[in-house]
């Protein structure tokens, strides 16, 4: 399948990185071409095999649940390109 | 029960399911040792790994897990020994990683039911089709600065559990059923606070409605409703406004909605263009999670009775009725202060005792069973005084009240007041004879056959003796002297 | 001299005493103010009082003999690990400014052991590149020259290209490197030096900013197969901050290099001799099973059929966990911010200007396979084959106890070759990318030049947490390969 540029403007929206209509097409050539080489997998016959989840090779390990974390305001904030107070801020959210 | 909204074309029933999201209790976050502490100052419950600094990873709390099972077993649902965290991804401010931690296609807890009752006592069952672990959000302010929204991430990374019910509902009123017991129950459990004001608890409503026999029609989805009330309401409303459009020839569309109690109505809430894409797929920081059975029968075996079952015994152990047991579990904390007092005692008088005085006590007061002004305790002897004969019922209420104004114990307050019963036959035939002599007419009149003056006796036989003799004895004694 | 040590070298003269941690790290810094202008090998160098007063210290562990395992050794580390206080930026604009507060698990037990972190090392941007061609702070130069060809820059291979190419110039003794498809050993291959992928969950991932997190892994690049085990014993270990991070324990690796290999059984996977191999890597591939045949091996033809599809499916798996790991970026709690009236707009713009193109293009490729509709055709389907490429090593470890082959389809290739062509770019990786999809351990090692003059590498590849069969292996390949060769752009060149 090929991909139209009304796709490649919904993928770049969903990721959130606001491109131009001219870039926006470089891209699309871009993907297109890598889509097309990646389709290659069709060819192999997954039939009843299971996705690799993770790494398969240890279960998960669970903590115990004790606070040994936090408490650390002016560490969480103190990279922040803006705040206000304790505050992280953006631009005004109208939801 | 049956809900039917009358419209121009026909009766319509509703269909509704209810996702609800809990917040579990545990001491620190799912993925991160941050405390999970209501109302701490803002940002300051908040470790790398909650604010999603580059190279942070999480690990999940074992606690939290055992309170998805706890919470699984009392929905008596499946509980799946393997289960997997999948990323739900979407952008937001209140979103620092850019995705949820969440379980999507494998959720640790699968198909399950509660049992709902209704006004006049029937029963119904509504399915539960999973439940499953993932993190809470931040929380955005808007109201602090004219231009822009502030970002308090205390919140991000709280575990919650979402139990999501099967479209089993059929009333506003099983809705509200529903939300009730399934807080009751999660509270019994100490799985979640069950707070609905403080956010702890707050429901998804899913609503379609439909003609009879028909299929399911399409469903409008009301977001993060925080109270019973409101999700009963948003129901009547939204449903009422898709039998309108189906009605006037048009299409519910599949779609988020608000539900705006003030203004009575529900709104669309993401534009369409907006159309969210969460792109689930497993969480690769985390391997797929895996208990052992063992460990879920441990967890099973130290659970607290439920409300069900607590309500059976009441009713089988202490001769409670069946309705009184219902008031009785409704809080679990009402349940232990009734058991207390009941133990060893007559269960009947005690349901009485606590439905009855030391409710209506409560709610003179505005107290809680809590801070209840008697105690159990305190309650129970009052009930010994009256099985062993020191007081009669009637002094007990006098009793009650003065436990209630002065905290005291009920011995000590018959003791200060002389409220001892009189069982004395001596003093009571005294008494007796003291009232026949006085109405002598009215002596006669009841030899003449006018039985229902039997009573007029008893009262004055008890105002003479102040109201502290014993009934029994008085009735015995005046049925020999009138009868003689 | 001192810039041509190796670490076991370097260890032995400090605890003889004939030079100092001082003199050591001062000799880098030199190097690196003389050749990082020309090489772009590190994005930060650390301050020369910091360096010194590690080095310092370090003397004085020597002095009263606490020194440890890698107790004055100056290493660079991958600007890819956080490092507390020490900018850390992934080679992107979007962390241009950030410091963390924290230093990542691998660096962290780095410093442990002693050693004496001399500069961030360049990369290509978030990890993403075969060529080091994508840092948002310029490109690396390979130090190696074509014969008589000094004119044409080549690179030194990525993502880990600074790291390799500070070995192989003497700007350090050894690097951090991490390895999603090849990260480490294909830049090891093209600058002529050691590079070891861990086993997926030997070494901690916690701190080290994610590309792909199923595949990601810090491991260890240096001048010897010996230093490799001795730097991976520093690095790895049980961390319970990385729910993927193994807890087994940590063998003496180093001891395992110089072990006899006689009787052990490699394979050659017959689907590694790929169509277009050059006869120069083929013939390098021929004598390296000469020289392990001579030094006692068996060698054995085995057959992993899905290796071919192992790059197809690494570049629908990494961009899709990479669009998800990156979504973090969004100047707000950190990092830069182009400001817009709107929250979407902020996201966008600074997403947009903080991303380069190879970053944007990976994470769209990552959130298309992942939406609603392809997801099963290419992120579910990819995850499937990749349990095929898994059993495939599996089934092979049953019959070989390593195998054997090219590192890389060429030598170092110009700045500029195979830049507008992605799939040609990602053809670097064919080698590397099948033992990061099953998670076993790979180590490539210089074995020879090429008739340009280039170093070439030869893979190893063993089972899950066998890290010491590859090493010794890799050990009598080394010694049989007897690889002495420097680049022309050395720090000691000419000296």
């Amino acid at each position: 399948m090929s991909l139209d540029l009304a796709t490649t403007r919904r993928i770049a929206k969903l990721a959130r990185i606001g491109l131009a209509d001219a870039e926006l097409e470089t891209v699309r050539q871009k993907l297109d071409g890598i889509l097309g080489w990646v389709d290659q997998l069709s060819e192999v016959d997954v039939e009843g095999v299971p996705p690799m989840v993770g790494t398969e090779m240890e279960a998960l390990r669970q903590r115990e649940d004790v606070v040994t974390d936090g408490n650390c305001q002016q560490a969480v904030l103190s990279c922040a390109p803006e705040t206000s107070g304790p505050f992280y801020t953006v631009p005004k959210v109208v939801e | 029960m049956s809900y039917i909204i009358e419209g121009k074309t026909g009766s319509w029933e509703i269909v509704v399911g209810l996702e609800v999201h809990a917040q579990i209790i545990s001491h620190s976050k799912l993925f991160s040792g941050a405390s999970t502490k209501f109302g701490g100052e803002p940002n300051s419950q908040v470790s790398l790994v909650d604010a999603a600094f580059p190279g942070m990873l999480p690990v999940i709390n074992r606690e939290c897990v055992a309170q998805a099972v706890r919470t699984g077993l009392g929905l008596n649902a499946r509980i799946n020994l393997q289960s997997r965290f999948d990323r739900k991804n979407y952008f937001y401010a209140d979103l620092p990683q850019g995705y949820q931690i969440s379980q999507f296609e494998h959720p640790i807890v699968g198909e399950g039911s509660i049992e709902i009752e209704l006004a006049g006592g029937e029963t119904r069952q509504i399915g539960i089709t999973r439940l499953h672990m993932e993190q809470d959000a931040g929380k955005l302010l808007h109201d602090q600065d004219p231009t822009r929204s502030f970002v308090d991430l205390n919140r991000s990374g709280v575990a919650l559990m979402e139990i999501v019910s099967e479209p089993d509902i059929r009333a506003p009123e099983e809705a509200g059923a529903y939300l009730r017991k399934l807080r009751q129950i999660l509270r019994y459990l100490g799985t979640c606070d069950g707070n609905m004001d403080e956010g702890s608890m707050r429901a998804d409503v899913n609503v379609s409605v439909r003609k009879a026999g028909e299929p399911f029609r399409t469903r409008c989805e009301i977001k993060n409703v925080n109270s019973i009330r409101f999700v009963m309401q948003a129901i009547e409303i939204e449903a009422a406004r898709q039998v309108e459009i189906w009605e006037n020839g048009g299409e519910v569309d599949q779609e988020t909605r608000l539900f705006d109690p003030g203004r009575g109505e529900t709104r669309t809430m993401r534009s369409k263009e907006d159309a969210h894409d969460y792109r689930y797929f497993p969480d690769p920081d985390l391997l797929p999670l895996v208990i052992e059975q063992e460990w879920v029968d441990g967890l099973k075996a130290a659970l607290p009775e439920l409300p069900d079952a607590k309500r059976a015994r009441f009713q089988q152990q202490y001769g409670v009725p069946f309705y009184d047991a219902g008031v009785l579990v409704a809080e679990q904390s009402v349940a232990d202060f009734f058991e207390t007092v009941a133990k060893g005692r007559d269960g009947k008088l005690a349901v009485t005792w606590v439905t009855g005085e030391l409710f209506s006590a409560l709610n003179r007061t505005g107290r809680t069973i809590e801070n209840s002004p008697v105690s159990a305790d305190a309650l129970g002897k009052m009930l010994d005084l009256i099985a062993d004969g020191t007081i009669n019922g009637k002094i007990a209420k006098d009793v009650f009240e003065d436990m209630v104004e002065t905290g005291e114990s009920p011995d000590a307050i018959v003791e200060k007041k002389g409220l001892k019963q009189v069982t004395d036959t001596g003093v009571i035939d005294a008494a007796v004879d003291a009232i026949m002599a006085k109405h002598a007419d009215k002596v006669a009149e009841y030899r003449s056959g006018k039985d229902k003056l039997f009573g007029f006796f008893v009262g004055q036989v008890m105002k003479e003796t102040k109201g502290k003799a014993n009934p029994a004895l008085v009735n015995d004694a005046l049925k020999a002297k009138l009868d003689a | 001299m001192l810039t041509r040590l190796t670490l076991t070298e370097a260890r032995a003269g400090l605890a003889a005493r004939k030079f100092s941690a001082r003199d050591l790290a001062k000799a880098h810094l030199d190097a690196i103010d003389r050749l990082n202008p020309k090489l772009n090998a590190y994005i930060t160098v650390l301050p020369e009082k910091d360096v010194l007063a590690a080095a310092d210290a370090a003397d004085a562990r020597y002095a009263n003999g606490t020194a440890r395992a890698m107790e004055g050794l100056p290493v660079g580390v991958k600007d890819l690990f956080c490092t507390k206080g020490v900018k850390t930026t992934a080679a992107s604009k979007i962390l241009a400014n950030f410091i963390p507060l924290y230093e990542s698990t691998v660096t962290a037990r780095l410093l442990d052991a002693g050693s004496v972190f001399v500069g961030k090392t360049n990369l290509d941007e978030f990890a993403m590149g075969s060529a080091n061609i994508t840092s948002a702070f310029g490109s690396v130069l390979n130090p190696w020259q074509r014969k008589g060809d000094e004119a044409t820059a080549l690179v030194p291979g990525g993502s880990s290209g600074g790291s390799a190419a500070a070995v192989a110039a003497g700007l350090a003794l050894a690097a951090t490197g991490t390895d999603t498809g090849g990260s480490i050993r294909q830049p090891a291959a093209f600058c002529g030096i050691v590079g070891l992928k861990p086993t997926y969950g030997r070494c901690s991932r916690w701190g080290t900013i994610a590309y792909a997190s199923s595949l990601d892994q810090a491991g260890p690049m240096t001048r010897t197969v010996a230093d490799a085990g001795l730097m991976l014993e520093a690095m790895a270990g049980f961390d319970e901050k990385d729910s993927t991070c193994s807890n087994r324990p940590v063998p003496a690796f180093a001891q395992a290099v110089g072990k006899s290999v006689k009787g052990l059984r490699v394979g050659i996977p017959a689907e590694y001799r790929a169509p277009g191999l050059s006869p120069e890597i083929s013939a390098m591939w021929e004598q390296g099973i000469a020289w392990l045949r001579d030094a006692g091996c068996e060698i054995v033809d085995v057959s992993l059929p899905h290796t071919k599809y192992g790059l197809a499916t690494y570049y629908i798996i990494a961009p899709a966990e990479c669009s998800s790991n990156l979504a973090r970026y969004d100047g707000i709690r950190f990092g830069v911010r182009k400001d817009a009236p709107t929250l979407d707009g902020v996201y966008e713009l600074t997403r947009a200007e903080g991303f380069g193109e190879e970053v944007r293009n990976r994470i769209l490729m990552g959130t298309y396979v992942l939406s609603a509709g392809y997801y099963d055709a290419y992120y579910l389907k990819a995850q499937k084959v990749r349990t095929l490429i898994k059993r495939d090593f599996v089934q092979a470890f049953e019959q070989v106890d390593v195998l054997l082959t090219p590192t890389a389809p060429s030598a170092a290739f110009a700045q500029g070759e195979n830049a507008d062509d992605p799939v040609q770019m990602y053809l670097n990786d064919i080698f590397t990318v099948p033992a990061s999809m099953a998670g076993v351990p790979a180590l490539s090692v210089p074995v020879g030049l090429d008739a340009k003059g280039l170093p070439l590498g030869l893979q190893i590849i063993g089972r899950h947490f066998d890290e010491e069969t590859v090493l010794s292996v890799g050990g009598a390949l080394e010694a049989a390969a007897g690889f002495a060769h420097t680049p022309t752009l050395h720090a000691e060149a000419g000296a």
